[in-house]
């Protein structure tokens, strides 16, 4: 069989949802950020609040998040997206407002904007994607790079003697009596990408409540910055990055359904 | 006449924001400005008006949700004293990049660093040509009473809004912290959902099925474009000197010796400028109340009828600078004042004047 006889219009079984724009993504083939970028997307669309969604995209990586989302979006300084979406949230009570960050934006220079505005229990959704190294800039250390990982920062490993431990910034968050959803997911197989869209569906179905901050980390690989092929980078993320940050749910809310 | 009160200035101007129709207020606490804050969540205007008033947990914080806020097209005010508007100027930075309203007060303090929680005018530099990284400007206004910490607050929501530029009121712990009579204006409505959607069609409050998205950010990575986008920012600047330079004369028709000062420091002057006077020293006041664009034009003029100008401001010499820059070194021009938190006198700057300019 040959490649013309498989792309036919009865073999197709994806749509891009139209929430993405048609701009080409900036990240690494097999970075999951756009897979997660998708799976916001297409939530949004399912839900049908695309009028009522405002984004806030970090630095980092997917600064430029806002080319891809076909939504209103703001673009923040380096860890602040929480207070903007803070303030956006209490501006406009009816609208959804989520934050996408990477770990060094979220755990390392954003730790206070992150911890308070799930402190106060600001009705906003959190994307957190994990890849534990700064991909933007070439690779650093970040917050939640693991004891003994090569970065460009720590080209012997790092050492926790030295440059501290790692951060589970999500365990963290889920302790606080402000967060309403704490979950950990991973977008690397089509069975963890199903769940992963579970999650943020569950996250923007409970911000209706006002109940509290929901907080979906996303363990993510980055093969640039681990310098892995993808498939490797995956099976890396998988043997040494899963046992740290273990997936699944880790503050549900007292609900059935929502 | 409007409702007459006896108010701090700090008071005055968290009132004038409530009426000023004033959508969010975002802040942290510092002597010798807390009383915004303090004041806003007595009167619990969320209450009343839906105004959202947060204490937020720095600096920091307070000045990225005014960058939401100002993203989305509302009215939104922030303010703090010197080190913590030091703390906000990344924020502001990105704002006047990103073309955002906001009002921004600096009740300022003695410094560097801690310093003290004295007056002070030592940050004229920070607010007059930037105070953060990158080519921009603030519209930056001085008050010299209570009666324009309340005055000042609808001028600046206009200009922020006409520029789309941060404003900042560059007051000092003197002005903040007395009490004078003042009377309040009355209260303007805060804008609709719908009023603001119109207003700033650039504002993200949700993408519409009629429009394309709106996006806020300060990025472009492409120089050319970036370069594109500062002559924008320029045009503007050169806008605000062609149409809205704010100053006031004193006694300067027959002046023969000028000085020149802002805030609570004309005020003083103003008392210097009778002494002067009373003994027959022909002295007159030029109080710039628009820090930036700074009166250049008129003090190039004035700079042909007096002899000298004496730059007054509690600092080492920032103003005076741009009084230098502005009579193009024709006529001396130097600088008093004291520093550090310690408010000169009257008699101080009179002594001064003959001193170094009179001689």
């Amino acid at each position: 069989m040959e490649i013309k006889d498989i792309i036919k219009p009865e073999n197709l079984v994806y749509k891009k949802t139209p929430l993405l724009t048609d701009k080409a993504l900036s990240y690494c083939p097999g970075c999951g950020h756009g897979t997660t970028h998708r799976l916001i997307m297409e939530v949004v669309e399912e839900m049908g609040i695309q009028e009522k969604t405002v984004g806030i995209a970090p630095v980092g990586c997917s600064v430029l998040a806002y080319e891809f989302m076909n939504i209103d979006m703001q673009q923040a300084a380096h860890g602040r997206a929480p207070a903007l979406a803070t303030a956006l949230k209490r501006l406009m009570p009816d609208k959804f407002l989520f934050t996408y960050q990477g770990d060094g934006d979220l755990a390392a220079i954003g730790t206070a904007e992150t911890i308070h505005a799930c402190n106060r229990g600001e009705n906003i959704v959190i994307i957190f994607i994990n890849n534990g190294i700064y991909g933007m800039t070439g690779g650093q250390m970040a917050p939640t790079t693991l004891p003994g990982m090569k970065a460009s920062t720590a080209p012997y490993g790092r050492d926790t003697h030295i440059m501290g431990n790692p951060l589970k910034m999500t365990e963290l968050v889920a302790q606080l009596a402000g967060t309403y959803y704490v979950t950990r997911q991973s977008v690397h197989t089509p069975a963890n990408v199903r769940k992963a869209k579970k999650a943020i569906r569950n996250a923007f179905e409970y911000s209706k409540l006002n109940k509290g901050t929901c907080f979906v980390e996303i363990v993510s690989n980055c093969n640039s910055g681990w310098k892995m092929q993808p498939v490797q980078a995956n099976k890396w993320m998988e043997e040494n990055m899963f046992p740290f940050y273990p997936l699944g749910d880790i503050k549900v809310p007292q609900v059935e359904k929502v | 006449m409007g409702e007459l009160k006896l108010m701090k200035g700090n008071e005055a101007f968290a009132e004038a924001c409530i009426r000023a129709g004033a959508d969010a207020y975002f802040g942290y606490p510092i002597t010798p400005q807390s009383e915004v804050l303090e004041y806003l969540m007595a009167q619990k205007p969320y209450e009343t008006t839906g105004m959202v008033v947060l204490q937020a947990e720095s600096e920091v914080s307070a000045i990225n949700m005014c960058y939401g806020a100002g993203g989305a097209g509302f009215k939104v005010v922030t303010s703090s004293s010197s080190p913590g508007i030091s703390l906000k100027q990344e924020g502001i930075s990105y704002m006047a990049g990103a073309e955002l309203p906001l009002l921004v007060l600096n009740v300022v303090r003695g410094g560097p660093g801690l310093g003290d929680i004295q007056p002070s005018q030592s940050d004229y530099f920070q607010a007059t040509k930037g105070g953060g990284h990158g080519d921009y400007r603030l519209y930056v206004l001085a008050p010299s009473s209570v009666q324009e910490m309340s005055d000042f607050v609808p001028i600046a929501f206009e200009m922020a809004f006409k520029y789309r530029n941060p404003v900042m009121i560059l007051s000092d712990g003197v002005i903040g912290q007395m009490m004078e009579k003042v009377e309040l204006f009355d209260p303007i409505p805060r804008r609709t959902i719908e009023q603001v959607e119109k207003q700033c069609p650039w504002a993200t409050t949700g993408k519409k099925a009629n429009r394309e998205r709106n996006i806020i950010t300060s990025l472009d990575l492409d120089p050319y474009k970036q370069e594109k986008h500062n002559y924008h920012l320029r045009d503007k600047y050169e806008q605000m000197k062609r149409e809205d330079v704010r100053y006031e004369e004193i006694q300067t028709s027959d002046a023969e010796y000028l000085l020149v000062a802002y805030g609570s420091s004309a005020r003083i002057c103003q008392k210097t400028v009778d002494l002067a006077r009373a003994e027959g020293i022909k002295l007159g006041l030029l109080r710039a109340i628009t820090l930036f664009p700074f009166p250049s034009v008129r003090l190039k003029e004035l700079s042909k009828q007096v002899k000298g100008m004496l730059a007054v401001e509690m600092s080492l010499g920032q103003m005076v600078e741009d009084v230098k820059l502005a009579v193009d070194c024709k006529i001396p021009v130097e600088h008093f004042g004291r520093t550090g938190g310690v408010i000169h006198t009257p008699s101080e700057v009179l002594d001064a004047l003959k001193k170094q300019i009179i001689k």
